[in-house]
């Protein structure tokens, strides 16, 4: 039976997810890439470079200036979540799927690359998850829903690394994993894995990969991350997109399923984009038949959330300026901590926010590529990465290249500073372990790369033993959880009085984690205000205080501290005093009622204050305005003295007053509306006039405080003043 | 160590056309990965069995196991796959009851009469 179709008011139901997992199949397996709209039109606007939209989303928050519109970017947009449960990870994903999300990339727990052969069950990673088939099964069930949901097909991706991954592919083809990373030259540099066993296993895999069309996306943006001088190792970038390239070809996978890891290197301070463009370019150049999956930086990333924003939306232009198939995000947190709920959500705004702001702006800004430095620059990346192959050629292929240092050099090829990473061809995790196939070679299954002695006559390998799991999903066996202690039910059990009672305790990760971040400005030097932060922390309550992120304002002046720690308390939403929203009339209501008695009101700008947008939001009928319904408007201006308001209303026989105000320093807003009200006793027009106040900070409570008949906020639009209006007129017997 | 060299060795490649250099760079991945591609196609790892066997519907405990197994009898080189599926044959009975005997160290000398006993 399929399972029930969220609904957006409820949460996930984390253990229904887990109710019969044995027995649930994917769906569909491979890549999605979004729908391109040529010329779309969402509200007053047409898009040159969109896709189908969501049925469900929350739009980006100035969206309710256009009619709340939600335009799709043509990229896929990527969001990594790996808290290390994935019981919370998919109450993240379908979060990141409502802001537009449709690539769940599951970060490994990095031990696991050692691990020759596969996990079961779901125990905990750290940094990372764990990837088990039972981890994969229930998220893959969660992100099934999630898709459903939103109305757009989600792409859940992991690593096929690692010493174990033939294995890992088959479990991914099995499992409706539709995308993964895979690249051998990532086993032998970073995690040190036999260069032989690594290629030897990497065809396999991504032969099993390719039978199911799952995109594959290499490891090269990990230079950048690891050399000393991320600008240097742009010829080798090359070098290694291409021999991840040529290899993953050769074993079978379509180029259109092919993606590079492709990250822009540097950062300001940096003239980064200068930088970081001609690369952009010659990569494009050289690997036009495949797939740019554009990685923003962290090479250089801090703990300031604002300075990685900045450099990803650079990263962003430079994905506009030259193509993107799929745009990866990284939260701006990651520089701090492994990320957070709402980072998830940040990042895929930017990204979302950057792509639709920059839509079609290609038409009107081109790379000026026959600049003689571009295009010098251009082609020197290219010349660079020729000799790069050709030396390697001349010292003995690629294994020798890697015995003698030639990658993570940090010196710009043919420049080299002798501190490339070096492995050895009899070294690293499972040396020795390949073994040559003999004459008689067998493997009775489909999607087998190599040599294979398969009798003449079949139709397919796997008739010899009645089908495989690639051909028959009902072949696949399920492994439950081995642990009795690390696993999902233990871990759920915890935190099950939340869920069942419906308690509330603040998170960042993990249901029930209380984690909270407090940001305070300390008027101290850096350390002094870093150690005063904890103090105050801990006398807000918060246990286990951390400061997460400093930055020196001035170094005598002052310090932003931000500092994170644990609040112990949860709150029952049974015992909240919540008032109902405001009860808003229709428009034909209010017109029908402005048309019968009239309606009337003056309207200003008080004290020494030059805003009148608010103001004009409320009455202006392109705005949806108060006259719109009919209600005659007198706007008198900006910077009006409370008197002359009143004296206005009085001559023209208002039945309100409109005052707009900012917060003010000095309390002004407080006094203006208090003047208002003891001045129109005064002059005996009290119980005539309705008084109301407006502005960005205004509360109702605050104005009606402050002797106001109502006051109004951010977000307000006409018909929230006219109904009140009118519901207030109404009980006055007009 | 060695300086930037770029100036004096691209001399050869002044010459080409941009699609002549983007032809040079793709002919010298393509000779680069050729001896790694054989080397995949010739040979096997333990990893890489046990993917065969989990594709014949066998769980990866028993993969472990079985793949353990021929390791140490160096049979390995035949393919699990193909130990398995002669194993089913000879004892008629599934593959994956096959896997499970080998697993539990049982049937090993239907596997021994054809391929002989393990060398030391």
């Amino acid at each position: 039976m399929p399972d029930a179709p969220l609904k957006p008011n409820e949460k996930l139901d984390v253990k229904a997810l887990l109710e019969g997992i044995a027995d649930y199949r994917p769906r569909r397996k491979g890549w999605h890439w979004r729908e391109p709209v040529a010329d779309q039109k969402l509200g007053p606007f047409m898009y040159k470079e969109t896709s189908k939209g969501l049925t469900n989303s929350v739009p980006l928050p100035a969206a309710h200036y256009f009619g709340d519109i939600d335009p799709q970017p043509d990229c896929v947009v990527t969001t990594e979540i790996a808290s290390g449960r994935f019981e919370d990870d998919i109450r993240r994903m379908r979060m990141a799927a409502w802001h537009g999300a449709d690539h769940m990339m599951v970060i490994r727990t990095a031990g696991q690359s050692h691990m020759d052969g596969l996990l079961e069950g779901t125990p905990e990673g750290i940094g990372g998850i764990a990837v088990t088939r039972k981890q994969v099964r229930a998220t893959r069930r969660a992100i099934d829903l999630i898709e459903d949901e939103v109305g757009r097909p989600i792409n859940f991706h992991s690593y096929v690394s690692g010493v174990a991954g033939p294995e890992m592919a088959v479990m991914f083809a099995e499992e409706g994993v539709n995308g993964a990373h895979q690249d051998p030259q990532y086993n032998v540099l970073y995690r040190n894995i036999n260069m032989y066993r690594s290629f030897v296993d990497a065809a396999v895999a991504k032969h099993v990969m390719a039978s199911v069309r799952m995109a594959q996306i290499d490891g090269a943006h990990n230079a950048n991350a690891t050399a000393r001088e991320a600008w240097k190792v742009m010829p080798e970038l090359l070098v290694q997109h291409a021999i991840n390239c040529a290899y993953s070809e050769a074993a079978g996978m379509p180029k259109a399923d092919i993606c590079l890891s492709t990250v822009p290197p540097d950062s300001p301070p940096a003239p980064c984009m200068r930088m970081d463009l001609p690369y952009a370019v010659a990569l494009r150049d050289l690997f036009g038949q495949y797939k740019m999956r554009a990685q923003q930086n962290t090479r250089y990333m801090e703990s300031c959330g604002r300075e990685a924003t900045v450099s990803h939306v650079m990263n962003l232009m430079i994905s506009r300026l030259t193509s993107a198939d799929i745009q990866s995000t990284i939260t701006p947190d990651e520089g701090r901590n492994v990320p957070w709920h709402y980072n998830n959500v940040h990042a895929v705004n930017t990204a979302r926010q950057s792509l639709v702001g920059m839509d079609g702006l290609r038409e009107f800004v081109k790379l000026d590529l026959d600049n003689p430095e571009f295009q010098g620059g251009v082609r020197e990346l290219k010349e660079r990465a020729v000799l790069f192959l050709e030396a390697m050629e001349r010292d003995g292929g690629y294994f020798a290249a890697v015995e003698q240092g030639y990658f993570v050099d940090s010196g710009e090829y043919p420049e080299t500073n002798d501190d490339g990473i070096v492995r050895f061809a009899d070294g690293g995790v499972a040396a020795g372990t390949i073994v040559e196939r003999a004459d008689d070679y067998l493997a009775p299954v489909c999607h087998h790369f190599g040599v294979n002695h398969l009798p003449e006559g079949l139709a397919k390998p796997c008739d010899l033993i009645g089908g495989c799991t690639l051909c028959d999903v009902e072949k696949v066996p399920f492994t439950d959880e081995l642990d009795p202690e690390d696993n999902v039910n233990v871990r759920l059990e915890r935190t099950a009085e939340l869920r069942d009672k419906g308690l509330i305790t603040p998170e960042v990760e993990w249901a029930g984690d209380g984690i909270v971040v407090v940001t305070l400005f300390l008027p101290a030097s850096e350390r002094v205000a870093e150690f005063a932060a904890l103090e105050l922390a801990k006398a807000m309550n918060l246990h286990d205080p951390e400061v997460i992120h400093k930055q020196v304002m001035h170094p005598a002046e002052g310090t932003l501290v931000e500092v994170k720690g644990r609040l112990e308390v949860t709150i029952d939403p049974a015992t909240l005093v919540i008032p109902p929203p405001p009860d808003i009339l229709s428009a034909d209501e209010v017109r029908a009622f402005v048309k019968e008695h009239g309606l009337k009101v003056v309207g200003a700008t008080v004290g020494e204050d030059e805003h009148s947008v608010g103001m004009r939001e409320i009455i202006d009928i392109k705005h949806g305005g108060l006259e719109g319904f009919g209600v005659a408007c007198e706007y008198l201006g900006t910077s009006v003295p409370v008197e002359k308001v009143l004296d206005a209303a009085i001559e023209h026989a208002a039945d309100a007053v409109l005052i707009s105000t900012i917060i003010t320093h000095g309390d002004m807003h407080r006094q203006n509306m208090e003047k208002l009200a003891d001045l129109a006793v005064e002059k005996g027009v009290r119980d005539k006039l309705l008084l109301i106040a407006g502005g960005t900070q205004v509360t109702a409570e605050l104005a009606r405080g402050w002797g106001m008949d109502a006051g109004f906020g951010r977000g307000t639009k006409g018909i929230d003043v006219a109904s009140f209006m009118v519901k207030a007129l109404r009980e006055k017997g007009k | 160590m060695r300086e930037d060299t770029y100036v004096q060795q691209r001399e050869h490649l002044a010459g080409l056309s941009d699609e002549q250099l983007a032809a040079r760079f793709w002919a010298l991945a393509e000779g680069a990965v050729a001896p790694l591609v054989e080397l995949a196609r010739t040979h096997t790892s333990p990893s890489i069995e046990r993917s065969v066997l989990m594709r014949m519907g066998i769980d990866s405990r028993t993969c472990m196991a079985v793949v353990g197994e021929c390791e140490k009898r160096a049979l390995l080189g035949h393919g699990a796959g193909q130990i398995v599926l002669h194993c089913a044959t000879t004892q008629q009975v599934s593959v994956v009851e096959a896997a499970r005997r080998l697993a539990a160290g049982e049937a090993w000398d239907t596997v021994e009469q054809k391929w002989g006993a393990p060398h030391a």
